[in-house]
């Protein structure tokens, strides 16, 4: 199979990601910007999550409802979402259908209309997709908890907005959100699949070439200073079932510290992938905390993962807890196993099964053309493409001795949120 | 302007070529596909040993033996089998739906036969420790009051429930907490000793790995297999369509929306009806933004975020659904325009292009499918578990393209009546 990558920046400032794979007639093409939930400021939470939303309503050249058919015709697929710290567009399409994907990328890059009566209607689909978040027991205290963990950063706030700016946000902010983050030096194109890259780089030329670099004026924040107590969140809520939650301060994905936290989760809740279409997920049975929690009986499921973000973010922990117990009995069991690991150098070994794991992982995101496709870009967002490319081999260089490091500098209680979802008492 | 569908080369397609089947003399049906792109490999299959097989008051039995069986065999541990399984970076899973206890599993391919070993020992070889079964009873209970919480969940098994009445695509595979308290370690051991045969199994392996060294590899672990202690299963009840609407909401305090589902049976799977209702179902809540519905109650109304239709096709029969998230004060606007679509979409034919978009998508979307192991492996499942032939995924433009737009609205005539729907809605109360 060739995989040959190229990477070039066109005048504009339009970074560009190629990666040739030959296994199918298919190609994946994905437009990333930088902006997400990081860069709002206070009264416009969710702003950048529903500028995305609006980049599906039509330009003058494709108008809503246009687009989709157009896609949906050919037999692609396409979608996007908000994250921390970015905002992507992708479509994946059979390869000789992918003029589509440029054509109408670079137009909504820069011409899309936002008119005031679409910004009406996605204001109410907007707030029923966070009402059904609000239906799931453990988004209030998600939301909460993530509050707790953050002083000023806006990494305190849900992507989606908070309700109170989803009424308040006007068609004139979302245009001037758009403006000032859409542009090609504000963006990474990255695409995978079935093409030759010069071809590719001609088209690319073609339809991105003659979009002038924008202005960008974005809101950049101040890093939150660490922790310096733990702080307990307590809901209660409806239902029969006791949730315990931790979020400690993780290292930024730029950070080498970041592998070492990788490895530290997989041995602790088990392994996670970066993966975004395909390739399921290795079970946790034989982690530590499963070990210390589940198989003893304190609780059915637990579970961790920490994001790769520009500036930190949050290592969590969640564990579902048996009826019969308290969440400060299966707290007290989770500090014992992280004071013991704290005073003991691991077995190599177990570093290396981390190691087989990310790379069988690898292995199985790798025969999707769309997650190659997410691959290609996503590293761009926090760091470089290199950091996906040496991501194993940094892996690999974790050791005993850094894991304890790490354990003694991120997983202090005074540098956590412990956040409890307690059931209602039920009433007559 | 409609424009012409193009053809994929119809022999890059998974097909009699390069999907291998053999049956094994004790009756265990394989199927491969090699693909060298990745060093991967995909097992899944299914043994015709399902939910429709529970006692009533012990519904669950099925899921419960199937996700029992990775608790430990004769020669392995729990500890064991996922220490196995996870230091090779391979998973393996067992559940049952209403018609099949399936598994699934992934490695890279060297550990191809760690993961077929694996497979064959969990079949035959299961002891069902009683700690395990008692830690397992546990977590599904806790499953289950998690589900008494969500919305979707419980209106879907309402929705089921009303819908096919006494048939067991009624009922929950994972059962009611009821149910799942009277099962014990004895009725898991009768389950498995009845119905889990070599007959009634069926294996698919994709991957990076040659035909005759599945084969080979799986008649190692499970050529001698018999097991002459099987029960044949008992008929199934008459799935008899509802003769006038049936209105429930279920409240369940607390919640911000209100998930509703309304629909009517839909074709059996192997009726010549399943691909031109499907088609039909495309139109009316899938193509582009969820179809005709789609762009009645998201785009223009602004009412959910989800609205769309979906049809399921299993042996016996299906369904045909209508599913909305929508805020409590606005449930009855979104039942009156699902209802308003419902209506046109049995007066009138779907137009040339609508048809034409909808073959267009399901052609061009095929190779889409494929593209992984997982997807040519459940695809391969599909054909053998249907009858479709394994001719199927390179006939299926030429089907796709003789349906007709009269032909979707006599098959849309023959199921939606909505006069005589099912329609459940599950959240907090309006008032």
């Amino acid at each position: 199979m060739s995989t040959e990558f190229r990477q070039e920046k066109l005048k504009n400032g339009l970074l560009v990601n190629l990666k040739e794979i030959h296994s199918a007639p298919i190609i994946s093409h994905w437009v990333w910007y930088r902006v997400g939930s990081r860069n709002e400021v206070a009264g416009k939470t969710g702003i950048s999550h529903w500028v995305e939303h609006m980049q599906f309503k039509g330009t003058p050249k494709f108008p809503a409802g246009v687009l989709d058919r157009a896609i949906s015709r050919d037999g692609g697929f396409w979608n996007a979402f908000t994250f921390l710290d970015w905002t992507t567009f992708f479509e994946t399409m059979p390869a000789d259908k992918i003029s589509l994907a440029l054509d109408l990328e670079s137009d909504r890059m820069v011409n899309s209309t936002f008119l005031a009566e679409e910004v009406t209607s996605e204001r109410t689909v907007i707030i029923s997709e966070r009402e059904g978040n609000e239906n799931e027991p453990l988004f209030r205290l998600d939301e909460e908890m993530q509050a707790a963990a953050f002083a000023s950063h806006p990494y305190r706030n849900e992507i989606i907005g908070s309700v109170e700016d989803l009424h308040a946000i006007q068609r004139d902010d979302l245009y001037a959100h758009y403006r000032s983050h859409y542009c090609p030096n504000n963006a990474v194109l990255a695409i995978a699949g079935d093409f030759d890259s010069d071809a590719m780089f001609k088209l690319i030329e073609q339809y991105y070439g003659s979009i002038p670099a924008g202005k960008v004026n974005s809101h950049f924040p101040a890093q939150d200073s660490p922790l310096s107590g733990e702080k307990r969140i307590e809901v209660k809520g409806p239902g029969d079932t006791t949730y315990l939650q931790l979020a400690y301060r993780a290292p930024a994905a730029a950070n080498e510290d970041f592998f070492t936290v990788s490895v530290l989760d997989s041995l602790l809740t088990g392994p996670s992938g970066l993966n975004m279409f395909g390739g399921g997920g290795i079970s946790n049975k034989t982690s530590r905390l499963y070990q210390a929690l589940v198989e003893k009986e304190f609780a059915t499921s637990v579970y961790g993962g920490l994001q790769a973000t520009i500036d930190p973010h949050l290592y969590n922990i969640n564990i579902t807890i048996r009826p019969e117990h308290k969440p400060e009995k299966v707290l007290a069991l989770i500090d014992a196993e992280i004071d013991h690991l704290q005073q003991i150098l691991i077995p190599q070994a177990e570093i290396d099964r981390a190691v087989k794991q990310a790379r069988a992982l690898f292995a199985y995101g790798s025969e999707n053309i769309t997650n190659q496709g997410f691959w290609l870009g996503y590293p761009e967002m926090f760091d470089h493409y290199d950091w996906f490319n040496q991501y194993v081999e940094r892996l690999n260089q974790v050791t005993p001795k850094k894991i304890q490091q790490a354990l003694q500098e991120y997983l202090k209680p005074e540098r956590r949120v412990v956040g409890i979802y307690l059931p209602e008492e039920v009433q007559a | 302007m409609t424009q012409p569908v193009a053809y994929t080369d119809i022999h890059s397609l998974p097909g009699p070529e390069d999907i291998l089947r053999k049956v094994l003399p004790n009756g265990i049906t394989i199927l491969t596909r090699s693909n060298f792109n990745s060093p991967s490999v995909v097992l899944t299959g299914y043994i015709a040993a399902g939910s429709y097989l529970d006692p009533l008051e012990q519904l669950g039995l099925a899921h419960f033996t199937a996700s029992a069986l990775t608790r430990g065999t004769k020669t392995q541990t729990f500890q064991q089998i996922f220490d196995r399984l996870e230091s090779a970076g391979a998973s393996l899973g067992f559940g049952a739906s209403v018609h099949n206890t399936s598994f699934s599993g992934r490695s890279l391919v060297e550990d191809l036969p760690l993961l077929i070993d694996l497979l064959a020992d969990c079949l035959r070889r299961p002891t069902f420790p009683e700690e395990y079964v008692k830690r397992l009873q546990v977590q599904f209970l806790t499953s289950l009051s998690i589900r008494a919480q969500d919305t979707a969940e419980m209106a879907a098994i309402t929705f089921d429930e009303l819908l096919f009445g006494n048939h067991p695509y009624g009922r929950p595979e994972d059962g009611f907490i009821e149910t799942i308290q009277k099962i014990t370690r004895a009725d898991l051991v009768r389950f498995h000793q009845q119905y889990y045969h070599p007959q009634n199994l069926v294996i698919v392996v994709v991957g990076a790995v040659e035909a005759q060294s599945v084969f080979d590899v799986i008649e190692a672990a499970l050529g001698d297999w018999q097991n002459p202690a099987k029960v044949q299963s008992a008929e199934l009840a008459e799935i008899i369509p509802p003769t006038q609407t049936i209105r429930r909401h279920l409240d369940i305090p607390g919640k911000s929306q209100t998930d509703l589902i309304m629909g009517m049976l839909g074709p059996k799977r192997k009726s010549p009806d399943y691909l031109i209702a499907s088609l039909g179902n495309n139109v009316l809540g899938q193509f582009g933004m969820m179809g005709r519905i789609g762009a009645a109650v998201r785009e223009k109304a602004g009412l959910a975020y989800d609205a769309s239709t979906s049809l399921n096709a299993w042996i016996d029969g299906g369904s045909w659904e209508v599913s909305a998230g929508v805020n409590p004060v606005n449930l009855q606007k979104a039942i009156d325009l699902i209802l308003q679509e419902l209506h046109t979409f049995i007066q009138e034919p779907v137009s040339a292009d609508e048809l034409s978009d909808s073959q267009a998508n399901y052609i061009g979307r095929l190779p889409l499918s494929l593209e992984s192991n997982a997807g040519v492996a459940n695809s391969i499942l599909n054909l053998e578990r249907f009858d479709l032939g394994l001719d199927y995924l390179q006939r299926y433009a030429q089907i796709i393209q003789t349906v007709t737009p009269e032909a979707i609205l006599e098959v849309a005539r023959k199921y939606v009546h909505p006069d005589n729907l099912v329609i459940v809605s599950a959240g907090s109360k309006n008032e």
